[in-house]
């Protein structure tokens, strides 16, 4: 009898808890279908120049695959935290996303550059096979060329501390502890 | 026809003009499908209309405005023209951005719960309300009250 009265309360606390939770899940975060898959084909140029930069420069060590754009308001939040990551050595190549090469530079050279190499993607054709939808987005790379991890949006301590860290150092033997 | 006559045509004309000349621009932003066929204009319409955008989530690639959007619908028409079927073009989109960007998605086992989630339900309920009207059947009908012993009742209640 009393089992009657409870139940009622036991459901909406269960729906509680669902929707909490619901609500903690970003919709705007679109899982990528090409975790685990080997980075997709492209050929670009390097950022402001005519010298071709193809895919297959991003292999033999992980590191991140930044997409950024000078018009994007995102990009200027993540930005200092990039700088900070590029004082502690993590190659960044950063892929300018349907920009214009000569704005693209001008931002980089009034808040400071975090990448090693950088690569103008201006039509977004590299972007759309790597399925970015909205800029930034940050790809982690293995040294096989495979996409271990993406991030969208900006990229922050907490996230790289949480996600990206770790796989990186699983990479490359040495670095924070190595691999055991 | 007099003077008035003229000058009031030429008003109704040039307002006439004006009024194409706003609603030319008024015209969403063209697709170009000229070049499509009108059966692969038709296979055009349809696939743009099931594809979701994935900047603005809750319109398809049809309504959406975003650049990106564009940019899938300029894939979907150049893929058409390169004869491609309506299957390897949802196949060339999902394998950028995953099953999310189909308003239809596939019956997986990650789907499993999308698809069958509302009939599961439809089940339960159907169930709860059989048990319900199964108890209410069930129920015996209350014994009719003996006349003898109600009398004797409120006769002692009134003394």
């Amino acid at each position: 009898m009393r089992l009657r009265y409870l139940l009622p309360v036991a459901a909406l606390f269960a729906l509680v808890l669902l929707f909490t939770y619901g609500l903690r899940h970003d919709p705007r975060e679109v899982p990528s279908p090409l975790i685990g898959k080997p980075a997709p084909d492209f050929a670009l140029r390097v950022l402001g120049t005519d010298e071709p930069y193809v895919r297959d420069q991003l292999l033999g060590r992980p590191l991140l695959v930044n997409f950024w754009a000078s018009w994007c308001a995102g990009c200027q939040v993540e930005h200092p935290f990039l700088m900070e990551l590029s004082r502690r050595g993590v190659e960044i190549v950063g892929i300018d996303y349907k920009d214009v090469d000569a704005d693209g530079l001008r931002w980089l050279a009034r808040h400071g550059n975090p990448y090693r190499s950088l690569v103008a993607d201006p039509q977004g054709r590299a972007g759309l096979d790597w399925g970015v939808y909205g800029v930034p987005e940050t790809f982690v790379l293995d040294a096989q060329g495979v996409i271990v991890h993406k991030h969208i949006g900006p990229l922050d301590e907490a996230a790289w501390q949480a996600h990206i860290a770790p796989l990186m150092a699983a990479g490359t033997p040495g670095a924070a502890g190595g691999r055991r | 026809m007099g003077r008035r006559g003229v000058d009031r045509v030429v008003a109704a004309g040039a307002g006439l003009l004006l009024m194409a000349w706003t609603m030319a621009w008024a015209e969403p932003t063209p697709v170009a499908d000229d070049a499509l066929l009108p059966q692969q204009a038709q296979r055009y319409q349809a696939l743009v209309n099931e594809l979701r955008c994935l900047v603005c989530q809750n319109q398809s690639i049809a309504d959406s405005n975003a650049p990106l959007a564009a940019d899938l619908r300029d894939q979907v028409r150049s893929q058409i023209l390169a004869g491609r079927t309506d299957a390897e073009i949802t196949d060339y989109v999902t394998a950028r951005y995953g099953d999310f960007v189909l308003y239809r998605p596939p019956f997986k086992p990650a789907t499993w719960l999308l698809w069958l989630g509302p009939f599961a339900l439809l089940l339960v309920g159907l169930g709860v309300a059989g048990v319900f009207v199964a108890r209410r059947a069930h129920r015996t009908p209350a014994a009719a009250p003996d006349p003898e012993r109600l009398r004797r009742l409120l006769d002692e209640e009134s003394r």
